[in-house]
Protein backbone atom coordinates (compact mmCIF):
# COMPACT_ATOMS: atom_id res chain seq x y z
CA UNK A 1 0.00 0.00 0.00
CA UNK A 2 2.51 2.27 1.11
CA UNK A 3 4.68 2.38 -2.28
CA UNK A 4 1.63 2.62 -4.25
CA UNK A 5 0.81 5.92 -2.41
CA UNK A 6 4.25 6.49 -3.03
CA UNK A 7 3.71 5.95 -6.85
CA UNK A 8 0.32 7.86 -6.74
CA UNK A 9 1.87 10.60 -4.79
CA UNK A 10 4.99 10.97 -7.18
CA UNK A 11 2.03 11.00 -10.06
CA UNK A 12 0.20 14.00 -8.94
CA UNK A 13 3.62 15.67 -8.18
CA UNK A 14 4.25 15.37 -11.55
CA UNK A 15 1.30 16.42 -12.67
CA UNK A 16 1.51 19.58 -10.89
CA UNK A 17 5.01 20.68 -12.09
CA UNK A 18 3.77 19.89 -15.76
CA UNK A 19 1.11 21.97 -14.64
CA UNK A 20 3.23 24.66 -13.41
CA UNK A 21 5.36 24.83 -16.32
CA UNK A 22 2.43 25.24 -18.40
CA UNK A 23 0.92 27.88 -16.52
CA UNK A 24 3.95 29.47 -15.54
CA UNK A 25 7.15 28.16 -17.21
CA UNK A 26 9.42 30.55 -15.32
CA UNK A 27 8.57 28.95 -12.18
CA UNK A 28 9.98 26.37 -13.02
CA UNK A 29 12.80 27.36 -14.49
CA UNK A 30 13.65 28.91 -11.34
CA UNK A 31 15.43 26.12 -9.34
CA UNK A 32 17.96 25.04 -11.86
CA UNK A 33 18.76 28.94 -12.18
CA UNK A 34 19.13 29.31 -8.59
CA UNK A 35 21.85 26.37 -8.56
CA UNK A 36 23.96 27.81 -11.25
CA UNK A 37 23.93 31.75 -9.81
CA UNK A 38 24.80 29.47 -6.32
CA UNK A 39 27.87 28.48 -8.68
CA UNK A 40 29.33 31.03 -9.89
CA UNK A 41 28.25 33.38 -6.92
CA UNK A 42 32.50 34.04 -7.21
CA UNK A 43 32.66 35.83 -10.03
CA UNK A 44 30.11 36.89 -12.46
CA UNK A 45 29.80 39.59 -15.09
CA UNK A 46 26.97 41.77 -14.04
CA UNK A 47 25.64 43.40 -17.47
CA UNK A 48 24.37 46.20 -15.91
CA UNK A 49 27.45 47.03 -14.09
CA UNK A 50 29.61 47.02 -17.37
CA UNK A 51 27.49 49.24 -19.19
CA UNK A 52 27.66 51.38 -16.70
CA UNK A 53 30.99 51.49 -16.30
CA UNK A 54 31.41 51.79 -19.93
CA UNK A 55 29.57 55.09 -20.28
CA UNK A 56 31.37 56.47 -17.18
CA UNK A 57 34.76 55.48 -18.97
CA UNK A 58 33.07 57.90 -21.84
CA UNK A 59 32.18 60.46 -19.22
CA UNK A 60 35.48 60.85 -17.55
CA UNK A 61 37.42 60.93 -20.82
CA UNK A 62 35.33 64.01 -22.10
CA UNK A 63 35.84 65.71 -18.44
CA UNK A 64 39.85 66.36 -20.32
CA UNK A 65 38.86 66.40 -23.99
CA UNK A 66 37.76 68.39 -24.81
CA UNK A 67 36.23 69.71 -20.72
CA UNK A 68 39.90 70.52 -19.37
CA UNK A 69 41.25 71.61 -22.63
CA UNK A 70 38.18 74.18 -23.00
CA UNK A 71 38.05 75.50 -19.00
CA UNK A 72 41.92 76.22 -19.49
CA UNK A 73 41.88 77.02 -22.94
CA UNK A 74 39.77 79.53 -22.33
CA UNK A 75 41.60 80.99 -19.37
CA UNK A 76 44.61 81.79 -21.06
CA UNK A 77 45.60 85.19 -23.26
CA UNK A 78 44.85 84.34 -27.27
CA UNK A 79 48.52 83.86 -27.69
CA UNK A 80 48.71 80.87 -25.74
CA UNK A 81 45.20 79.28 -26.51
CA UNK A 82 46.71 76.43 -28.72
CA UNK A 83 49.40 75.41 -26.48
CA UNK A 84 46.72 75.18 -23.79
CA UNK A 85 44.54 72.98 -25.46
CA UNK A 86 47.58 70.87 -26.53
CA UNK A 87 48.50 70.33 -22.82
CA UNK A 88 45.42 68.42 -21.85
CA UNK A 89 45.65 66.82 -25.36
CA UNK A 90 48.90 65.61 -25.43
CA UNK A 91 48.62 64.27 -21.62
CA UNK A 92 45.65 62.06 -22.57
CA UNK A 93 48.15 60.61 -25.43
CA UNK A 94 51.21 60.49 -23.42
CA UNK A 95 48.85 59.04 -20.15
CA UNK A 96 47.13 56.05 -21.96
CA UNK A 97 50.32 54.75 -23.35
CA UNK A 98 52.22 55.20 -19.67
CA UNK A 99 49.23 53.69 -17.97
CA UNK A 100 49.17 50.66 -20.80
CA UNK A 101 52.90 50.34 -19.96
CA UNK A 102 53.51 50.25 -16.59
CA UNK A 103 51.35 52.30 -14.31
CA UNK A 104 47.98 50.42 -14.54
CA UNK A 105 50.16 47.56 -12.96
CA UNK A 106 52.01 49.65 -10.41
CA UNK A 107 49.25 51.26 -9.35
CA UNK A 108 46.50 47.78 -8.81
CA UNK A 109 48.41 44.56 -8.95
CA UNK A 110 49.72 42.89 -5.95
CA UNK A 111 53.30 44.52 -4.83
CA UNK A 112 54.49 41.39 -2.82
CA UNK A 113 56.38 42.71 0.46
CA UNK A 114 55.94 46.30 -0.70
CA UNK A 115 52.40 46.34 -1.34
CA UNK A 116 51.55 48.67 1.20
CA UNK A 117 53.22 51.35 -1.04
CA UNK A 118 53.52 50.05 -4.96
CA UNK A 119 51.87 47.76 -6.99
CA UNK A 120 53.41 44.83 -9.39
CA UNK A 121 55.07 44.56 -12.41
CA UNK A 122 52.76 41.34 -13.03
CA UNK A 123 50.62 43.42 -15.65
CA UNK A 124 53.67 45.18 -17.86
CA UNK A 125 52.05 45.46 -21.12
CA UNK A 126 48.78 44.72 -19.60
CA UNK A 127 50.16 41.56 -19.88
CA UNK A 128 47.16 38.84 -18.75
CA UNK A 129 44.42 40.92 -19.37
CA UNK A 130 41.74 38.88 -21.91
CA UNK A 131 38.26 39.52 -23.25
CA UNK A 132 37.34 37.01 -19.93
CA UNK A 133 39.09 38.17 -17.32
CA UNK A 134 37.02 40.28 -14.83
CA UNK A 135 37.33 43.00 -12.44
CA UNK A 136 34.47 42.70 -9.73
CA UNK A 137 31.41 42.51 -11.90
CA UNK A 138 32.96 44.12 -14.66
CA UNK A 139 35.55 42.87 -17.74
CA UNK A 140 38.76 44.26 -16.53
CA UNK A 141 39.41 46.07 -20.09
CA UNK A 142 36.87 48.32 -19.09
CA UNK A 143 38.30 48.65 -14.91
CA UNK A 144 41.47 49.14 -16.60
CA UNK A 145 40.31 51.78 -19.22
CA UNK A 146 38.18 53.72 -16.77
CA UNK A 147 41.32 54.20 -14.09
CA UNK A 148 43.26 55.40 -17.22
CA UNK A 149 40.75 58.04 -17.51
CA UNK A 150 41.45 59.14 -13.77
CA UNK A 151 45.29 58.95 -14.63
CA UNK A 152 44.59 61.08 -17.30
CA UNK A 153 42.78 64.43 -15.80
CA UNK A 154 45.08 64.05 -12.45
CA UNK A 155 48.04 65.67 -14.34
CA UNK A 156 46.05 67.29 -16.94
CA UNK A 157 45.00 69.24 -13.94
CA UNK A 158 48.75 70.08 -13.15
CA UNK A 159 48.72 72.36 -16.25
CA UNK A 160 46.78 75.34 -15.02
CA UNK A 161 49.47 75.83 -12.72
CA UNK A 162 52.59 76.27 -15.41
CA UNK A 163 50.11 77.52 -17.83
CA UNK A 164 51.64 80.08 -20.20
CA UNK A 165 55.25 79.19 -19.77
CA UNK A 166 56.16 75.93 -19.38
CA UNK A 167 58.59 74.22 -22.35
CA UNK A 168 56.51 71.32 -24.50
CA UNK A 169 59.49 69.50 -23.94
CA UNK A 170 59.42 69.45 -21.08
CA UNK A 171 56.09 68.74 -20.12
CA UNK A 172 56.08 65.63 -21.95
CA UNK A 173 59.07 64.23 -19.90
CA UNK A 174 57.52 65.59 -17.09
CA UNK A 175 54.09 63.67 -17.80
CA UNK A 176 55.76 60.65 -18.45
CA UNK A 177 57.62 60.50 -14.65
CA UNK A 178 55.02 62.17 -13.24
CA UNK A 179 52.36 59.37 -14.48
CA UNK A 180 54.43 56.30 -12.96
CA UNK A 181 56.63 57.89 -9.99
CA UNK A 182 53.57 60.49 -7.91
CA UNK A 183 50.23 58.86 -9.59
CA UNK A 184 51.02 55.37 -9.65
CA UNK A 185 51.89 55.21 -6.31
CA UNK A 186 49.23 57.21 -4.41
CA UNK A 187 46.48 55.51 -6.64
CA UNK A 188 47.74 52.43 -5.24
CA UNK A 189 48.05 53.70 -1.62
CA UNK A 190 44.82 54.41 -1.19
CA UNK A 191 42.88 51.94 -4.17
CA UNK A 192 44.94 49.27 -4.75
CA UNK A 193 45.63 47.68 -1.62
CA UNK A 194 48.39 50.41 -0.17
CA UNK A 195 48.58 51.65 3.43
CA UNK A 196 46.01 54.66 3.02
CA UNK A 197 42.80 52.49 2.00
CA UNK A 198 44.30 50.23 4.92
CA UNK A 199 44.27 52.61 7.32
CA UNK A 200 40.32 53.04 6.42
CA UNK A 201 41.14 57.05 4.76
CA UNK A 202 37.79 57.34 2.97
CA UNK A 203 38.46 58.53 -0.44
CA UNK A 204 35.23 57.95 -3.17
CA UNK A 205 36.49 58.99 -6.32
CA UNK A 206 39.50 60.68 -5.55
CA UNK A 207 40.07 63.60 -3.70
CA UNK A 208 43.37 62.69 -2.51
CA UNK A 209 44.55 60.93 -5.55
CA UNK A 210 43.35 62.86 -8.19
CA UNK A 211 42.49 67.05 -6.55
CA UNK A 212 45.07 66.98 -3.50
CA UNK A 213 47.88 65.13 -5.69
CA UNK A 214 47.57 67.48 -8.78
CA UNK A 215 46.79 70.63 -6.53
CA UNK A 216 49.91 70.32 -4.45
CA UNK A 217 52.22 69.63 -7.75
CA UNK A 218 50.50 72.65 -9.34
CA UNK A 219 51.88 74.69 -6.62
CA UNK A 220 55.61 72.63 -6.74
CA UNK A 221 55.43 73.74 -10.47
CA UNK A 222 54.31 77.62 -9.85
CA UNK A 223 56.49 77.97 -7.29
CA UNK A 224 59.95 76.28 -9.30
CA UNK A 225 58.98 77.77 -12.44
CA UNK A 226 57.87 81.17 -11.44
CA UNK A 227 55.54 83.65 -12.32
CA UNK A 228 54.81 85.07 -15.41
CA UNK A 229 56.62 87.69 -17.04
CA UNK A 230 54.01 91.04 -16.50
CA UNK A 231 52.21 88.84 -13.60
CA UNK A 232 50.65 91.66 -11.50
CA UNK A 233 51.03 94.15 -13.65
CA UNK A 234 49.97 93.28 -17.46
CA UNK A 235 46.35 92.10 -18.28
CA UNK A 236 46.03 88.79 -18.25
CA UNK A 237 42.84 88.99 -18.90
CA UNK A 238 40.79 85.60 -19.79
CA UNK A 239 41.22 84.97 -23.98
CA UNK A 240 37.48 83.54 -23.96
CA UNK A 241 35.34 82.51 -21.18
CA UNK A 242 32.46 80.92 -23.37
CA UNK A 243 35.27 78.71 -23.61
CA UNK A 244 35.80 77.93 -20.23
CA UNK A 245 31.60 78.17 -19.61
CA UNK A 246 31.60 75.00 -21.88
CA UNK A 247 35.15 73.32 -20.34
CA UNK A 248 33.48 73.73 -16.74
CA UNK A 249 29.92 72.61 -18.42
CA UNK A 250 31.68 69.43 -19.87
CA UNK A 251 33.42 68.68 -16.46
CA UNK A 252 30.43 68.93 -14.17
CA UNK A 253 28.44 66.55 -16.33
CA UNK A 254 31.53 64.07 -16.81
CA UNK A 255 32.23 64.17 -13.38
CA UNK A 256 28.85 61.98 -12.79
CA UNK A 257 30.91 59.48 -14.58
CA UNK A 258 34.39 59.98 -12.56
CA UNK A 259 31.85 59.95 -9.09
CA UNK A 260 28.67 57.88 -9.87
CA UNK A 261 31.01 55.49 -11.78
CA UNK A 262 33.42 55.50 -8.76
CA UNK A 263 30.56 52.80 -7.37
CA UNK A 264 32.22 50.22 -10.02
CA UNK A 265 28.31 49.04 -9.87
CA UNK A 266 25.32 50.45 -11.71
CA UNK A 267 23.33 50.77 -8.31
CA UNK A 268 22.00 52.64 -5.21
CA UNK A 269 25.39 53.86 -3.92
CA UNK A 270 26.00 55.48 -7.85
CA UNK A 271 22.71 56.96 -7.73
CA UNK A 272 23.99 58.85 -4.31
CA UNK A 273 26.66 59.83 -5.96
CA UNK A 274 25.31 61.36 -8.90
CA UNK A 275 22.66 63.04 -6.06
CA UNK A 276 25.70 64.43 -3.78
CA UNK A 277 27.42 65.92 -6.92
CA UNK A 278 24.88 67.35 -8.57
CA UNK A 279 23.86 69.09 -5.26
CA UNK A 280 27.33 69.86 -3.73
CA UNK A 281 28.36 71.65 -7.07
CA UNK A 282 25.32 73.76 -7.31
CA UNK A 283 25.96 75.09 -3.73
CA UNK A 284 29.97 75.75 -4.14
CA UNK A 285 28.67 77.83 -7.42
CA UNK A 286 26.08 79.67 -5.14
CA UNK A 287 28.70 79.95 -2.65
CA UNK A 288 31.32 81.37 -4.90
CA UNK A 289 28.95 83.64 -6.78
CA UNK A 290 27.57 85.39 -3.81
CA UNK A 291 30.79 85.82 -1.84
CA UNK A 292 32.18 87.43 -5.17
CA UNK A 293 29.19 89.67 -5.07
CA UNK A 294 29.96 90.94 -1.77
CA UNK A 295 33.10 91.64 -1.95
CA UNK A 296 33.82 92.18 -5.51
CA UNK A 297 29.98 93.75 -6.28
CA UNK A 298 29.90 92.30 -9.27
CA UNK A 299 28.98 87.80 -9.80
CA UNK A 300 31.18 87.04 -12.79
CA UNK A 301 30.65 83.97 -14.87
CA UNK A 302 34.18 82.84 -14.15
CA UNK A 303 33.56 82.93 -10.49
CA UNK A 304 30.26 80.88 -10.74
CA UNK A 305 32.11 78.09 -13.04
CA UNK A 306 34.90 78.36 -10.36
CA UNK A 307 32.85 77.55 -7.29
CA UNK A 308 31.13 74.85 -9.80
CA UNK A 309 34.28 73.20 -10.03
CA UNK A 310 35.16 73.81 -6.19
CA UNK A 311 31.98 72.03 -5.21
CA UNK A 312 33.02 68.89 -7.64
CA UNK A 313 36.31 68.61 -6.09
CA UNK A 314 35.61 68.73 -2.80
CA UNK A 315 32.60 66.20 -3.07
CA UNK A 316 34.32 64.19 -4.87
CA UNK A 317 36.21 61.97 -2.16
CA UNK A 318 33.43 62.36 -0.12
CA UNK A 319 30.25 61.32 -3.05
CA UNK A 320 30.09 57.69 -1.39
CA UNK A 321 29.72 58.37 1.92
CA UNK A 322 27.39 61.46 2.94
CA UNK A 323 23.66 62.66 2.18
CA UNK A 324 22.73 65.41 0.17
CA UNK A 325 22.41 67.50 3.37
CA UNK A 326 26.17 67.21 3.90
CA UNK A 327 26.78 67.74 0.20
CA UNK A 328 25.25 70.90 0.73
CA UNK A 329 27.61 71.66 3.74
CA UNK A 330 30.39 70.70 1.66
CA UNK A 331 29.61 72.74 -1.47
CA UNK A 332 29.50 75.98 0.51
CA UNK A 333 32.23 75.37 2.30
CA UNK A 334 34.32 74.34 -0.99
CA UNK A 335 33.11 77.57 -2.59
CA UNK A 336 33.88 79.47 0.27
CA UNK A 337 37.41 78.29 1.04
CA UNK A 338 38.60 78.24 -2.80
CA UNK A 339 37.85 81.79 -3.45
CA UNK A 340 39.03 82.95 -0.72
CA UNK A 341 42.14 80.38 -1.69
CA UNK A 342 42.41 81.53 -5.26
CA UNK A 343 41.98 85.76 -4.46
CA UNK A 344 43.08 86.74 -1.36
CA UNK A 345 45.30 83.74 -0.42
CA UNK A 346 47.01 83.80 -4.03
CA UNK A 347 47.95 87.29 -3.63
CA UNK A 348 49.38 87.58 0.06
CA UNK A 349 51.29 84.92 -0.86
CA UNK A 350 52.56 86.02 -4.24
CA UNK A 351 52.97 83.03 -5.93
CA UNK A 352 51.09 82.79 -9.96
CA UNK A 353 49.08 79.97 -10.04
CA UNK A 354 48.16 80.99 -13.16
CA UNK A 355 44.71 79.15 -13.41
CA UNK A 356 44.55 78.35 -9.60
CA UNK A 357 45.39 74.03 -9.97
CA UNK A 358 46.13 74.76 -6.34
CA UNK A 359 43.79 76.61 -5.42
CA UNK A 360 40.78 75.00 -6.69
CA UNK A 361 41.81 71.57 -6.72
CA UNK A 362 44.30 70.78 -3.79
CA UNK A 363 42.39 73.41 -1.48
CA UNK A 364 38.75 72.03 -2.61
CA UNK A 365 40.39 68.57 -1.90
CA UNK A 366 40.91 69.22 0.90
CA UNK A 367 38.53 70.33 2.27
CA UNK A 368 36.41 67.74 0.69
CA UNK A 369 38.32 65.04 2.35
CA UNK A 370 38.34 66.64 5.89
CA UNK A 371 34.54 66.68 5.25
CA UNK A 372 34.36 63.56 4.10
CA UNK A 373 35.18 62.78 7.91
CA UNK A 374 32.94 64.78 9.51
CA UNK A 375 29.57 63.84 7.44
CA UNK A 376 30.01 60.23 6.38
CA UNK A 377 26.89 58.37 7.26
CA UNK A 378 27.06 54.72 8.28
CA UNK A 379 23.82 54.00 6.76
CA UNK A 380 24.89 55.57 2.98
CA UNK A 381 28.60 54.10 2.74
CA UNK A 382 29.48 51.82 5.89
CA UNK A 383 31.75 54.26 7.74
CA UNK A 384 30.00 56.75 10.45
CA UNK A 385 31.84 60.26 10.46
CA UNK A 386 32.44 62.69 13.05
CA UNK A 387 28.70 63.89 13.33
CA UNK A 388 27.57 60.06 13.92
CA UNK A 389 30.18 60.22 17.03
CA UNK A 390 32.98 59.06 15.23
CA UNK A 391 35.93 61.82 15.78
CA UNK A 392 39.11 59.50 14.49
CA UNK A 393 37.75 59.28 11.43
CA UNK A 394 38.61 62.97 10.54
CA UNK A 395 42.32 62.15 11.76
CA UNK A 396 42.22 59.46 9.56
CA UNK A 397 41.58 61.73 6.61
CA UNK A 398 44.33 64.14 7.82
CA UNK A 399 46.49 61.10 7.29
CA UNK A 400 45.41 60.21 3.80
CA UNK A 401 46.34 64.24 3.04
CA UNK A 402 49.58 64.52 4.84
CA UNK A 403 50.72 61.29 2.86
CA UNK A 404 49.50 62.65 -0.48
CA UNK A 405 51.16 66.41 0.47
CA UNK A 406 54.10 64.87 0.83
CA UNK A 407 54.92 62.27 -1.86
CA UNK A 408 53.27 64.69 -4.22
CA UNK A 409 55.14 67.81 -3.45
CA UNK A 410 58.61 66.45 -2.89
CA UNK A 411 58.45 64.15 -5.67
CA UNK A 412 57.23 66.79 -8.27
CA UNK A 413 59.84 68.74 -6.90
CA UNK A 414 62.25 65.90 -7.81
CA UNK A 415 61.06 64.77 -11.33
CA UNK A 416 61.10 69.05 -12.18
CA UNK A 417 64.82 69.12 -11.40
CA UNK A 418 65.13 66.10 -13.02
CA UNK A 419 63.48 67.56 -16.08
CA UNK A 420 65.11 71.25 -15.72
CA UNK A 421 68.41 69.43 -16.22
CA UNK A 422 67.16 67.51 -19.01
CA UNK A 423 66.06 70.04 -21.29
CA UNK A 424 65.02 73.37 -19.04
CA UNK A 425 61.31 73.48 -17.93
CA UNK A 426 60.50 77.41 -18.70
CA UNK A 427 60.33 79.19 -22.30
CA UNK A 428 62.63 81.96 -22.84
CA UNK A 429 61.16 85.74 -21.86
CA UNK A 430 60.84 86.47 -25.67
CA UNK A 431 58.88 83.04 -26.34
CA UNK A 432 56.57 83.82 -23.68
CA UNK A 433 56.35 87.19 -24.26
CA UNK A 434 55.24 86.57 -27.93
CA UNK A 435 53.36 83.72 -27.10
CA UNK A 436 53.85 80.14 -26.87
CA UNK A 437 50.99 79.21 -29.99
CA UNK A 438 53.65 80.37 -32.64
CA UNK A 439 57.22 79.43 -30.85
CA UNK A 440 56.23 76.22 -29.41
CA UNK A 441 53.31 74.98 -32.38
CA UNK A 442 53.95 77.28 -35.17
CA UNK A 443 49.82 77.77 -35.07
CA UNK A 444 48.03 80.88 -33.68
CA UNK A 445 44.27 81.83 -33.14
CA UNK A 446 43.63 84.39 -35.00
CA UNK B 1 33.77 116.50 -50.74
CA UNK B 2 34.03 115.54 -47.23
CA UNK B 3 35.43 112.18 -45.13
CA UNK B 4 32.79 112.43 -41.75
CA UNK B 5 34.70 110.41 -39.61
CA UNK B 6 32.53 109.51 -36.65
CA UNK B 7 33.70 107.51 -33.29
CA UNK B 8 30.61 106.00 -31.45
CA UNK B 9 29.46 103.22 -28.98
CA UNK B 10 29.44 100.20 -30.81
CA UNK B 11 25.61 99.03 -30.04
CA UNK B 12 24.73 102.77 -31.62
CA UNK B 13 25.86 101.64 -35.04
CA UNK B 14 22.41 100.23 -36.36
CA UNK B 15 20.76 103.78 -35.73
CA UNK B 16 23.87 105.65 -37.11
CA UNK B 17 23.64 103.06 -39.93
CA UNK B 18 19.31 104.16 -41.06
CA UNK B 19 19.92 107.86 -39.97
CA UNK B 20 22.37 108.11 -42.86
CA UNK B 21 20.77 105.94 -45.04
CA UNK B 22 17.20 108.45 -44.76
CA UNK B 23 19.98 110.88 -45.72
CA UNK B 24 20.09 109.18 -49.45
CA UNK B 25 24.09 108.38 -48.76
CA UNK B 26 24.94 104.91 -50.59
CA UNK B 27 27.80 103.54 -48.30
CA UNK B 28 30.13 103.57 -45.75
CA UNK B 29 33.08 102.14 -44.33
CA UNK B 30 32.62 100.39 -40.69
CA UNK B 31 35.79 99.22 -37.79
CA UNK B 32 35.92 97.72 -35.03
CA UNK B 33 38.29 100.26 -32.84
CA UNK B 34 39.63 100.77 -29.70
CA UNK B 35 40.23 104.09 -27.87
CA UNK B 36 39.75 106.26 -24.90
CA UNK B 37 38.64 109.78 -24.41
CA UNK B 38 37.00 111.41 -21.01
CA UNK B 39 35.55 108.27 -20.55
CA UNK B 40 38.86 106.32 -20.22
CA UNK B 41 38.60 102.53 -19.34
CA UNK B 42 37.03 100.44 -16.61
CA UNK B 43 38.43 98.05 -14.83
CA UNK B 44 38.25 93.78 -15.28
CA UNK B 45 38.47 91.31 -11.99
CA UNK B 46 39.17 88.02 -12.66
CA UNK B 47 39.16 86.04 -9.79
CA UNK B 48 40.37 89.01 -7.71
CA UNK B 49 43.13 89.97 -10.30
CA UNK B 50 41.96 93.31 -11.55
CA UNK B 51 43.08 94.60 -14.91
CA UNK B 52 42.59 98.75 -15.91
CA UNK B 53 41.76 98.13 -19.56
CA UNK B 54 42.45 101.69 -20.99
CA UNK B 55 41.40 101.29 -24.61
CA UNK B 56 37.42 100.56 -25.12
CA UNK B 57 35.77 99.30 -27.99
CA UNK B 58 34.37 101.55 -29.67
CA UNK B 59 33.06 101.58 -33.61
CA UNK B 60 34.68 103.59 -36.28
CA UNK B 61 32.34 105.21 -38.89
CA UNK B 62 33.55 106.59 -42.38
CA UNK B 63 31.71 108.04 -45.01
CA UNK B 64 32.46 110.64 -47.70
CA UNK B 65 29.52 112.98 -48.67
CA UNK B 66 29.00 116.05 -51.14
CA UNK B 67 30.12 119.46 -49.13
CA UNK B 68 26.74 120.50 -49.07
CA UNK B 69 25.45 117.24 -47.34
CA UNK B 70 28.27 117.85 -44.46
CA UNK B 71 26.16 119.42 -41.80
CA UNK B 72 23.12 116.73 -42.73
CA UNK B 73 24.59 113.74 -41.89
CA UNK B 74 26.76 115.04 -38.91
CA UNK B 75 23.31 116.34 -37.44
CA UNK B 76 22.58 112.40 -38.51
CA UNK B 77 25.30 110.85 -36.65
CA UNK B 78 24.80 113.57 -33.38
CA UNK B 79 20.87 112.69 -33.21
CA UNK B 80 21.61 108.83 -33.61
CA UNK B 81 24.58 108.06 -31.14
CA UNK B 82 23.15 110.47 -28.28
CA UNK B 83 22.90 108.52 -24.88
CA UNK B 84 24.12 111.65 -23.12
CA UNK B 85 26.41 109.33 -21.00
CA UNK B 86 30.10 110.07 -20.76
CA UNK B 87 32.11 107.72 -24.06
CA UNK B 88 29.56 108.71 -27.25
CA UNK B 89 32.64 109.55 -28.84
CA UNK B 90 33.41 112.43 -31.89
CA UNK B 91 33.16 113.12 -35.25
CA UNK B 92 35.71 114.58 -37.32
CA UNK B 93 35.36 116.10 -40.86
CA UNK B 94 38.55 116.24 -43.22
CA UNK B 95 38.67 117.25 -46.66
CA UNK B 96 38.76 114.59 -49.68
CA UNK B 97 40.74 115.88 -52.81
CA UNK B 98 39.73 112.99 -55.11
CA UNK B 99 37.38 109.95 -55.37
CA UNK B 100 37.12 107.57 -57.92
CA UNK B 101 34.60 104.46 -58.60
CA UNK B 102 37.22 101.57 -59.50
CA UNK B 103 34.41 99.55 -61.50
CA UNK B 104 33.29 102.53 -63.96
CA UNK B 105 36.53 104.66 -63.28
CA UNK B 106 34.23 107.89 -62.58
CA UNK B 107 35.21 110.16 -60.37
CA UNK B 108 34.79 112.55 -57.38
CA UNK B 109 31.14 113.43 -56.48
CA UNK B 110 29.60 111.40 -59.31
CA UNK B 111 31.29 108.21 -57.64
CA UNK B 112 29.87 108.77 -54.27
Amino acid sequence: MTTLAKYLFGVVAALVVLALYHVHPALAQEAPEAVAEAAEEVAKLDTGDTAWMLTSTALVLMMTIPGLALFYGGMVRKKNVLATVMQSFAVTCIVTIVWMVVSYSLAFKDGGAMNAYIGGLDAFLLHGMGSDTLSGTIPESVFMTFQMTFAIITPALICGAFADRMKFSALVIFMVLWSIFIYAPIAHWVWGGGFLGDLGVLDFAGGTVVHINAGIAGLVCALFLGKRVGYGTENMAPYNLVYAVIGASLLWVGWFGFNAGSAVASNGAAGMAMAVTQIATAMAALAWMFIEWIVHKKPSVLGIISGAVAGLVAITPASGFVDPVGALWIGAAAGLGCFFAATTVKKAIGYDDSLDAFGVHAVGGIIGALLTGVFAVEAIGGTPGLLEGNPGQVFTQLEGIVATIVWSGVGTFVILVITNILVGVRVSQAVEIEGLDINLHGEVVQ
Amino acid sequence: MKLVMAIIKPFKLDEVRQALTELGLQGMTVTEVKGYGRQKGHTEIYRGAEYAVNFLPKIKIEVVVPAKMVDKAVDAIVAAAKTGQIGDGKIFVVPVEQTVRIRTGETNESAL
